[in-house]
């Protein structure tokens, strides 16, 4: 090799061009503004802007193709004395409240009952994960069915057994037909809660068991004071997911029931679509959808403060 | 390749594009070839799926390339459940693109008033030559201004009746009863005999309002006065009226109709668990289709055990409300003229024609001419579906069918008050609730 081919340190450096844009993302602040870049204008473009749009359909009278005047809050007074908008924030309420406790206790329970050694535990574990994978809509049509007033096959095993003598009403009946939708809510989110329970309960050492087992511990003591404390974290993140998608839940009741009968199964989401697009008042149908916010805030405000308070001790 | 100079090029182009704008449809047809500003001009039809699937397969198979044949324009028919209609209409008007023609139920036209196209030049040809669109018609399409949609059909509501089971508790063929009174009776004797009337008061877009709206009126109670303004129902017509539903639900209704969808009662009087139902002709033609799936207790083809009725009469009168469908040409379309051409043409009678026959009476013609069809002559337990429609008032009266009606209607106001009361609310109470919805819609 010919001396004069040996570049030296000095000139490669010199070789090497270094564009404005390189020298910008050398400082770290810049560097980690055009990370976050794509990950903001995707937030923006699909969380930001609906939500800042619906505030603001839901400030104007604003119908389907009439963009609408500024009306303040015209349209929140007037759902302060909308009879069935009271019934639907109820029924979202119990809805969301009874569904996660059940949701929680039986997912936990499966989770626990997945996470023991047992022959065919993979399969049985990608098979309690169907209900959650099966669109939605198609699940609940199956559920329709079951609950058919005339071919309920519920109904019919029921009465085979001898446990009824008349038909039960499944989704005619008030009261009945917000079970009817809590018990389809509740079916279709327990594999959630125990999948993702288990990948938590798998993070806990075993030896951790052990040492408390040796020391005395009872099945139940184990639980309580080992598995339960170091769970928490993760059942609280999953608990936070759910409430916001139950609490927002739309196709389930609307498959089922439409929201009736005369009401009674109403959720936020389904009278807000049946007043923005059934009756085309886009800015009320707005303002019922933005009426779920403020709950929703204060329970993820609670619920993270909560998780960083469990994460920090 | 023979090759055609720029002149020769306007003269034709300009011959077609003045023949449909001076001559209609006439002069499409007499130039025997299609109008040259819609040869490349592509039409997205929005419509339902229909209760009748010989008649979506003529449209596709049949229209669809005749269309291009006779306009030169490639249609595309998009069918989606009747129940998302409204949705896509909404991402469609609020987005500016979407179909170029809608199919709407009910009066869905008077929701959108400011994003249809003003089609008055082909509803009054088509009406002018038809000998006149029903009021239901009208109504729901016209907003007294002007046509916002094209009426396009009306699916008659008839109570379809099991004939035999009549029979039995005293109705020989061809009686039914007439009023409200001899009916609830009636109704009273099938449910003893485990043979209940089928009804939905749920929130479904077609069987409900269409029994809940005209059993309202039949007993004399009404939502608003002509002025549309002044909110009548809490009367003593209404409560009555509520009265009476309650305890007729109890005495002759299956009492799980308060959970049917608009295809329930079909699936229960198909499965013989359902004696009488306000319903489309589908039931009987879906019977008639498949006589081997379809049996009566004794083994004879169920179509043959059927017979059609209107809904009773009332101390008010007898009416019907029959679900209306219009064509809207939607604003933001950019194909404004041949979307005409198309509305036009596909409403004009021997286009028309094809797609009435393949109903075979599930739907009248939007206009009166189709009273007269030779169809009516083919099958006499169709008969009532003929001039049903005549009796057709719509959701809204005494008042005009605009958006206000339509809000109490999607809102399932009257509905739900008939389903309050049968589950055990008070009538008054029903009422008073419903008045008051009623009002704050109105207000």
């Amino acid at each position: 090799m010919a001396v004069s081919d040996v570049t030296t340190s000095d000139t490669y450096a010199v070789s090497v061009r270094r564009w404005p844009i390189t020298r910008l993302l050398e400082d770290e602040r810049w560097l980690a503004f055009v990370l976050l870049l794509p990950t903001l204008v995707l937030l923006g473009l699909f969380i930001a802007y609906p939500f800042v749009k619906g505030v603001e359909l839901s400030v104007t009278d604003a119908k389907v193709g009439v963009p609408g005047s500024f009306v303040g809050m015209q349209n929140f007074a007037l759902l302060l004395n909308d009879s069935i908008f009271r019934v639907a924030v109820w029924n979202t309420v119990v809805y969301t409240a009874v569904t996660t406790v059940f949701k929680l206790a039986l997912g936990l329970w499966l989770a626990l009952l997945l996470n023991r050694n047992f022959k065919g535990k993979a399969f049985t574990r990608a098979f309690i994960l169907l209900p959650f994978i099966i669109p939605t809509v198609l699940s609940t049509f199956a559920w329709k069915w079951m609950f058919d007033p005339t071919f309920s096959v519920i109904n019919w095993t029921l009465f085979r057994l001898g446990l009824i003598g008349t038909r039960i009403n499944w989704l005619g009946d008030p009261s009945l037909a917000l079970i009817s939708v809590i018990i389809v809510n509740i079916w279709r989110g327990v594999p959630f809660y125990a999948i993702s329970l288990l990948a938590g309960l798998q993070t806990i050492n075993p030896e951790l068991q052990d040492a408390a087992a040796i020391d005395g511990a009872r099945p139940w003591q184990r639980f309580w004071y080992v598995t339960w404390p170091l769970l928490l974290p993760v059942t609280m993140v999953v608990v936070l997911f759910s409430v916001i998608q139950t609490f927002a839940d739309f196709q389930l009741v609307y498959v089922l029931t439409g929201g009736g009968p005369a009401n009674a199964t109403h959720l936020f989401a389904t009278y807000a679509y049946q007043i923005g697009v059934g009756t085309g008042l886009l800015s009320q149908g707005a303002a019922i959808s933005l009426a779920m916010f403020p709950v929703l805030l204060v329970v993820v405000i609670v619920q993270l403060l909560y998780i960083r308070r469990v994460e920090t001790l | 390749m023979t090759r055609i100079s720029r002149r020769e090029l306007l003269k034709l182009s300009g011959g077609g594009a003045l023949a449909a704008r001076a001559g209609g449809m006439a002069s499409i047809v007499a130039m025997k070839q299609a109008p040259a500003y819609a040869q490349s001009t592509t039409l997205h039809w929005l419509r339902w799926n229909d209760f009748v699937p010989a008649s979506d397969a003529l449209l596709l198979k049949e229209i669809v390339p005749e269309c291009e044949k006779a306009l030169g324009i490639k249609l595309t028919i998009e069918m989606i459940n009747a129940n998302d209609i409204q949705a896509r209409t909404t991402s469609a008007i609020q987005s500016g693109s979407g179909p170029d023609v809608i199919c709407a139920l009910n009066n869905w036209a008077q929701l959108y008033p400011e994003s249809v196209a003003d089609v008055s030049d082909v509803a009054e040809e088509i009406g002018k030559a038809q000998e006149g669109y029903y009021e239901e018609s009208k109504v729901v399409a016209n907003d007294g201004k002007k046509w916002l949609a094209v009426p396009w059909c009306v699916v008659g509501a008839q109570l379809a009746y099991r004939k035999s089971w009549f029979e039995e508790i005293g109705y020989p063929a061809g009686k039914f009863p007439q009023n409200w009174e001899l009916y609830r009776a009636a109704g009273k004797l099938l449910k003893a005999k485990g043979r209940p009337m089928g009804q939905t008061v749920g929130h479904t877009f077609g069987d409900a309002p269409t029994y809940a709206y005209p059993f309202l009126w039949s007993f004399g109670g009404k939502e608003v006065l002509a002025d549309g303004k002044t909110v009548v129902l809490n009367s003593k017509e209404t409560i009555e009226s509520v009265k009476f539903m309650a305890g007729f639900w109890k005495d002759g209704y299956d009492e799980g109709g308060l959970a049917w969808d608009d295809s329930s009662n079909n699936r229960a009087f198909l499965s013989g668990t359902c004696s009488c139902t306000l319903n489309g002709a589908s039931i009987y033609l879906e019977a008639k289709r498949k006589p081997e799936a379809y049996a009566t207790e004794n083994g004879t083809p169920l179509w043959q055990d059927i017979l059609h009725a209107p809904l009773p009469t009332g101390a008010a009168g007898q009416f019907g409300y029959h679900l209306p469908m219009s064509n809207m040409l939607m604003g933001y379309s950019r194909n404004q003229k041949a979307a005409k051409e198309f509305l036009r043409w596909i409403t004009s009678k021997d286009v028309y024609q094809k797609w009435f026959d393949t109903q075979q009476g599930y739907t009248v013609g939007a206009t009166t001419i189709w009273e007269k069809d030779k169809l009516w002559d083919k099958d006499p337990v169709m008969l009532p579906y003929r001039t049903a429609a005549r009796a057709g008032r719509f959701p809204g009266y005494e008042g005009p069918a605009d958006r206000h009606a339509a809000e109490v209607l999607s809102k399932y106001i009257i509905i739900d008050m008939f389903a309050k009361a049968v589950q055990g609310m008070p009538a008054e109470d029903a009422v008073k609730w419903a008045h008051e919805e009623v009002a704050r819609v109105h207000a």
